[in-house]
């Protein structure tokens, strides 16, 4: 695929765009179509086609496996993370209202808003790394056919 | 006629179908779970036809104006969906890590020749 | 729609079929949209589209490129009579379901309209779909990335982190390092 000079320009043209939209989605999940799992997915989309130009072991120098592995971790560790300082910070388990200083009333909606960023920000990295985890694994399977 | 009031239902048990004759009807197991995936893909649009309301829009608040006038398609069947979508490319992952082990393992992936390699062995 | 769906069925280069499964789900991520779901459209055309596509090509490169002719013909009356009569049974059981967009359907009743209403004082998001995935069904979108999360255990347990040597069919166990 290196040597097609179509495919790696165009290539190489889309994936900022590819994951700057990932990010954008992400974080505007709360106002327009989108969310963690999307973003997730259009990330990991993206790294998938920088891997099919370019090749696996540069992809691999770039993001090697095991900080991928990582990824996974942290982002469901993030998720149960903020449940548990909703939690020390006297609300429920996941209840986003403890998390800031209330405001008027009984509900607080920065709060809800601060906990929601946070948590799909946790469920857009396990995705983009699942994907990426399981491309790699799928990818690097020695072909003995 | 009842056709134009539930058209969607037959439209969707239709690819239900199709994706169903697949998972059985053939031997291949890559097929078999392209045709699980189309069988999902049809659940998915039922769930969601079911929460269109005709007139309505989609479920995110606009600003300015109440929300009294404006009809918006139930939410919930798209949160389930949401969450059906990815856990099911999870399940198509696993299954299409053991369709690559089982080839390694019995050199094909139909299932006939599997069978008669496991009897094979048996006798 | 269900072209694509009889042509997976019937054709036996699978290529082909797998390109048909991407082309079938975009064309259903074009009709979730206009069914008003547009967070489900966006998450199926990345999923279905993208990723499963990816990994049915990967297997594919890994294992054999078509599926093989029946060697001995197959019986296929039983199946389309099971797949028949199953549908017949279906298509009997829809005929009592509310009708397509009605708006006073049961399922409009008495959720929905809570959190469409609750959600601008509660939470004050706009997308009311994600604010009842990740604040009112939180609990849910936990479970479901630890489902994501134990996909990516199993994959890596069945095909292993390193380069495998190949291994005889009477060892049962899994891939070590």
């Amino acid at each position: 695929m290196k040597r097609n000079p179509i495919v790696r320009e165009i290539g190489d043209f889309m994936l900022p765009a590819i994951l700057m939209f990932a990010l954008y989605v992400q974080f505007h999940g709360d106002y327009s179509p989108g969310g963690g799992f999307q973003a997730g997915v259009i990330f990991a989309a993206g790294i998938i086609v920088y891997s099919l130009i370019h090749g696996l072991e540069r992809t691999q120098r770039i993001l090697p496996p095991a900080v991928v592995r990582a990824g996974v971790s942290l982002g469901l560790l993030l998720y149960i993370g903020v449940g548990f300082a909703c939690l020390f910070l006297g609300g429920d388990f996941l209840d986003y209202d403890a998390l800031l200083p209330h405001g008027e009333g009984p509900n607080n909606p920065h709060g809800q808003e601060l906990g929601i960023l946070l948590v799909e920000f946790g469920v857009g990295l396990t995705v983009a790394a699942v994907m990426v985890t399981i491309f790699y694994a799928f990818s690097g399977r020695r072909d003995d056919r | 006629m009842i056709v134009e009031h539930l058209y969607n239902y037959w439209i969707v048990i239709v690819l239900m179908m199709t994706g169903f004759y697949t998972v059985i009807s053939r031997g291949n197991l890559i097929k078999k779970i392209i045709g699980l995936n189309i069988f999902q893909t049809s659940v998915f649009v039922l769930f969601i036809s079911m929460g269109k309301i005709i007139g309505g829009t989609a479920p995110i608040l606009t600003h300015g104006e109440g929300h009294g006038e404006v009809a918006y398609s139930n939410p919930l069947p798209a949160v389930l969906i949401l969450t059906a979508i990815v856990v099911g490319v999870a399940t198509t992952a696993l299954g299409l890590a053991l369709v690559v082990r089982i080839r390694e393992l019995y050199g094909s992936i139909e299932e006939e020749e599997i069978h008669e390699m496991d009897e094979e062995e048996a006798l | 729609m269900a072209l694509t769906a009889l042509a997976v069925v019937r054709l036996r280069g699978l290529l082909a079929v797998i390109m048909l499964s991407g082309i079938y789900s975009l064309i259903s991520a074009a009709l979730l949209t206009t069914l008003d779901a547009v967070d489900v459209a966006m998450t199926e055309a990345a999923v279905g589209a993208g990723i499963t596509t990816v990994l049915l090509l990967g297997t594919m490169t890994l294992t054999g490129a078509d599926e093989a002719r029946p060697s001995r013909p197959r019986r296929r009356l039983l199946p389309l009579a099971v797949v028949l009569v199953t549908g017949g049974f279906l298509v009997y059981g829809t005929l009592d379901m509310p009708h397509f967009g009605a708006a006073d359907a049961p399922i409009h009743q008495h959720v929905a309209p809570r959190y469409i209403e609750q959600t601008a004082s509660e939470v004050g998001v706009p997308n009311i779909v994600t604010a009842v995935l990740a604040s009112y069904r939180g609990y849910d979108t936990m479970g479901e990335t630890t489902v994501v999360f134990t996909a990516a255990l199993g994959v890596l347990l069945l095909l292993g982190v390193e380069r495998p040597r190949r291994r005889r069919r009477d060892d049962g166990d899994g891939e070590d390092a």
